[in-house]
């Protein structure tokens, strides 16, 4: 069998999503080989050859790929697909958008967001918000897989694959680039960070942001927010944890002013201690988080804040 | 010009579903059903283009048993013009046999645009839209916060992983939509009414001819392992301190 796994970086960077997309990849046993697709990537294929379980790294480098743009992407991998059993990419935004297109192209189902590897057909994936795992079967000619960045660890760097250059596949001219509006941060990545602090509604205001910046600082935290909070304005669009944002599982998760919706608890619930900090001591977090301080925020984090400090001193 | 948006019966967002005991399935049995909440949204983007004079029909589409009826009368209460149900023997198909039986629809009706919700609440798949696209072989607008439409282009903001980023896509196009693109309005009683007159067509599925095998099935289904009861703490100190003692990740 062999798999292809799709790096998922920014041209000069391979993505922690990419690395643990190879070691899921691995999972499924066989051959691995990578795709590096982009526009002067070549540092992105020289990190996936390191990686341990891949026997090749395929690198596209061409101006076509230089936006990441889902159109040509999926006829490249579709045309790569032909040979061989199963394409796997991470469950992140880019995933999401290219990889159907690429089993709508082959004609065939997708399996998404897997978290749990049984053999090279069976795998599980969580359905209604986490509230449920289903076990499915996939038996299409070539399975077209996206996996949970959170339920597989990074391929670790001890391999030495060769790197082969492919020609570019054609131009579709579907869609054009037009601009990015991204968001600047200091801070770990999200869905990557061994800390999260989140905050909700209840923090009431971007100000109120800076109260869990101060402890984030601290903590060497990344920032995360309930939707309430999103649709408020008081953070961006991709500081938000949830069913259908960021999927995170970090060693430690803060829930600042989160009431702790279904939909929420589906975007943090597999981190390893979860700590809620609500003024309602009946709300879902505080009944289900591993330790609840119930009181008003507003005079816990700046205490939080000098009380790490303290620790640190 | 046509937008289509079709649209997915599915359990209410604020119910919680369960697993049957015997692992064969989710529990639906008397729960609240409502139309996808993405798809709302979706719904909501066509209705305010035709409102501003740039899409002259919206039709939209379900999937499912009779009972999808009620989420077509939902739409129709929202401002579409006209409903089709395709009407199957069972309630859940996998997305790549709906993007087939959507790819009949678009082939009959020739709307210049789908609008449609990025994934629905109950399989969490969020694999339709890109699918149809690509059958279509049309450009796809994945995630849409923001959507213009604007010399034979839509020009759509994406939610992406790091920010949003914005693409144009000659039409005809395929657009998904995110939480942030609208708020769905809310729907008042004439228009509920004016929508059980408005036309509401049948096709059975198999008089579009699609091929509705998969070679993925569902084993089985279960609850998520339970977490252990947590602790409520006193003060800040008591919490850091049993952070970094009990639980160690400080």
């Amino acid at each position: 069998m062999t798999v292809l796994v799709v790096a998922e970086h920014d041209h000069k960077i391979l993505s922690d999503a990419g690395r643990r997309a190879v070691a899921a990849a691995t999972a499924l046993g066989g051959d691995v080989r990578v795709l590096v697709a982009g526009h002067h990537c070549g540092a992105v294929a020289e990190a996936a050859a390191r990686l341990r379980g891949v026997t090749q790294v395929l690198l596209c480098d061409d101006p076509l790929y230089a936006h990441q743009l889902a159109e040509p992407l999926a006829v490249l991998i579709a045309a790569l697909a032909a040979d061989h059993q199963a394409v796997v990419a991470a469950a992140t935004s880019h995933g999401k958008d290219v990889m159907p297109r690429v089993a709508g192209l082959l004609d065939v189902g997708q399996v998404s967001d897997i978290t749990a590897i049984e053999s090279p057909t069976v795998f599980q994936r969580p359905i209604y918000a986490g509230n449920v795992m289903a076990r499915v079967c996939c038996e299409e000619p070539i399975r077209v897989l996206t996996i949970r960045t959170t339920a597989f660890a990074p391929a670790p760097e001890d391999g030495q694959a060769e790197i082969t250059a492919i020609a570019a596949g054609p131009d579709p001219g579907l869609s054009r680039f037009v601009e990015d509006a991204m968001t600047r941060s200091e801070r770990p990545e999200l869905g990557a960070a061994r800390v999260v602090i989140s905050g909700g509604r209840g923090v009431g205001s971007a100000e109120g942001f800076e109260l869990l910046e101060a402890v984030a600082d601290e903590l060497g935290a990344a920032i995360g927010a309930s939707r309430a909070a999103v649709d408020a304005g008081f953070v961006p669009n991709d500081y938000q944890v949830g069913q259908t944002g960021k999927i995170v599982a970090p060693e430690l998760y803060i829930a600042v002013g989160i009431s702790g919706a279904i939909q929420h608890w589906a975007g943090m619930k597999d981190s390893k201690v979860v700590v809620a900090i609500n003024k309602d001591e009946e709300c879902p977090m505080v009944q289900t988080a591993d330790y609840a301080l119930v009181g008003d925020l507003f005079e816990i984090l700046p205490s939080l804040r000098d009380g790490l400090r303290q620790m640190k001193a | 010009m046509k937008v289509l948006v079709p649209v997915k019966r599915v359990v209410d967002y604020n119910v919680r579903v369960r697993a049957r005991s015997d692992g064969s399935g989710v529990d639906l049995a008397n729960l609240k059903m409502s139309m996808n909440p993405f798809d709302e949204i979706a719904m909501e983007a066509a209705v305010r283009l035709k409102e501003a004079g740039q899409v002259s029909e919206v039709v939209a589409v379900s999937i499912g048993t009779d009972a999808c009826q009620d989420v077509l009368r939902t739409a129709l209460a929202f401002g579409a013009d006209r409903a089709v149900l395709v009407q199957t023997p069972e309630a859940a198909l996998e997305p790549v046999v709906i993007s087939r039986i959507l790819k009949a629809i678009v082939d009959e009706e020739a709307p210049r645009l789908v609008l449609m919700g990025k994934q629905a609440i109950d399989d969490d798949c969020n694999q339709t839209a890109q699918m149809l696209a690509a059958r279509l072989g049309w450009g796809q607008g994945t995630f849409a916060c923001r959507l213009a439409l604007a010399d034979g282009e839509a020009r759509v903001s994406r939610e992406v992983d790091g920010g949003t980023r914005t693409v144009a896509l000659p039409l005809p196009a395929v657009v998904s939509t995110d939480l942030r693109l609208n708020e769905p309005r809310y729907l008042k009683l004439p228009n509920i009414m004016k929508a059980k007159k408005k036309p509401l067509d049948i096709k059975p599925l198999e008089s579009l001819g699609v091929n509705t095998s998969t070679g993925i099935r569902c084993l089985g289904v279960s609850e998520p392992p339970a977490r252990k009861p947590g602790v409520r703490v006193e003060s800040v100190e008591d919490l850091l301190h049993r952070l970094k003692h009990d639980a160690q990740v400080i």
